[in-house]
């Protein structure tokens, strides 16, 4: 992901706001040492920011609690994009970004705010979707949806290939 | 086989997750004669979260070299001087060893009930880019593998996303 943000127009897509899992103990700072060398680089316009969100369920856990915890994580992805507003929603899954994307799709919905809506499904699924890429194709949530294999581009027409991001 | 300890170092990594079965294996008698036999020097274990810990040794003639940590900052020093890299089946260090050039081993976590990590080495390892193995296979991939057959993988970038972002929201592009 964050490949991808450094090769973004940094001007056009500005301000930048990083969401991470709360049991997340890596991806905010190494969001926040990219951020800081852009700043190097150029003037930085906006200030970046940085929010953690609930995970809906961890690696390994039971389906039964996993209802109450997504129910939270839900709770959290909502209170996040109504508060953030955001133009583009970039993700790329799994499960941490399902409640964003559902979000952001209410958002687009209940406010007539047009939301751009863009997953890309990690590198690490060749020949199936991820749960939360399922969810998000079978939902027709995004206008965009990126898939870095040919294989599941073929089982899955309306995902956009796009050759491997690394 | 030709014994040229001049080939350098193993590194073996497990990134974030705890692989004892892969620590264990790669520091068994006979792995390491199987690294001996085709010219390693020495071994560095990155053994993230697991229990497991190798015995260190300073090396002789007849014995790897062997070193151990848990974490780092980034492992890129590591990866970048290894002669050979045993990983497990984590994307980020398959990309991380690919890129870097470095001759590779993939070991699957037959402990992990859904294993879709090995799609991606697989696929790779079809192509050539890297060697696939399981705890259990380890030694006679080690022993058997010809290095000449792999193929050095062809980074990527992100250009290809970003260019249909720019379009789709139709920003002229650079």
């Amino acid at each position: 992901m964050l490949d991808l943000v450094s090769m973004l127009n940094h001007e056009r897509y500005s301000p930048r706001c990083y969401v991470a899992a709360l049991t997340d103990n890596m991806s905010l700072s190494k969001a926040q040492r990219l951020e800081e060398s852009f700043i190097q680089q150029a003037a930085a316009n906006h200030k970046a920011r940085y929010l953690q969100i609930y995970r809906s369920r961890e690696v390994g856990q039971s389906y039964l609690t996993s209802m109450a915890t997504t129910t939270i994580g839900m709770a959290h992805g909502l209170w996040i994009v109504f508060r953030v507003r955001p133009d583009i929603i970039l993700c790329n899954g799994p499960g941490t970004c399902l409640p964003i994307c559902i979000a952001g799709f209410l958002l687009k919905v209940l406010s007539f705010k047009w939301v751009v809506m863009v997953y890309i499904e990690s590198i690490a699924r060749v020949r199936k979707l991820s749960l939360t890429g399922l969810l998000l194709y079978k939902l027709c949530l995004m206008d965009q949806f990126f898939v870095q294999w040919p294989k599941l581009k073929n089982k899955f027409p309306r995902a956009q290939y796009v050759d491997r991001l690394m | 086989m030709e014994r040229d300890s001049t080939r350098g170092y193993v590194f073996v990594t497990v990134g974030t997750t705890s692989f004892d079965a892969l620590v264990r294996i790669a520091d068994s008698r006979a792995c390491r004669e199987a690294l001996l036999s085709r010219g390693y020097s020495s071994v560095v274990f990155q053994i993230g979260r697991g229990s497991y810990i190798p015995q260190k040794s300073t090396g002789d003639e007849d014995s790897l070299k062997t070193n151990y940590f848990t974490f780092a900052p980034s492992l890129a020093d590591f990866i970048k001087n290894a002669a050979l890299i045993i990983s497990h089946a984590g994307s980020g260090s398959i990309f991380e060893a690919l890129r870097a050039g470095r001759p590779l081993v993939v070991v699957a976590n037959d402990a992990l009930m859904d294993n879709h990590q090995m799609e991606l080495a697989e696929e790779l390892a079809e192509s050539k880019y890297l060697f696939c193995a399981s705890p259990g296979t380890l030694v006679n991939t080690i022993t058997t593998m010809d290095l000449s057959s792999l193929i050095r993988y062809p980074a990527s970038t992100p250009l290809a996303v970003v260019q249909a972002l720019d379009q789709f929201l139709g920003f002229s592009n650079q």
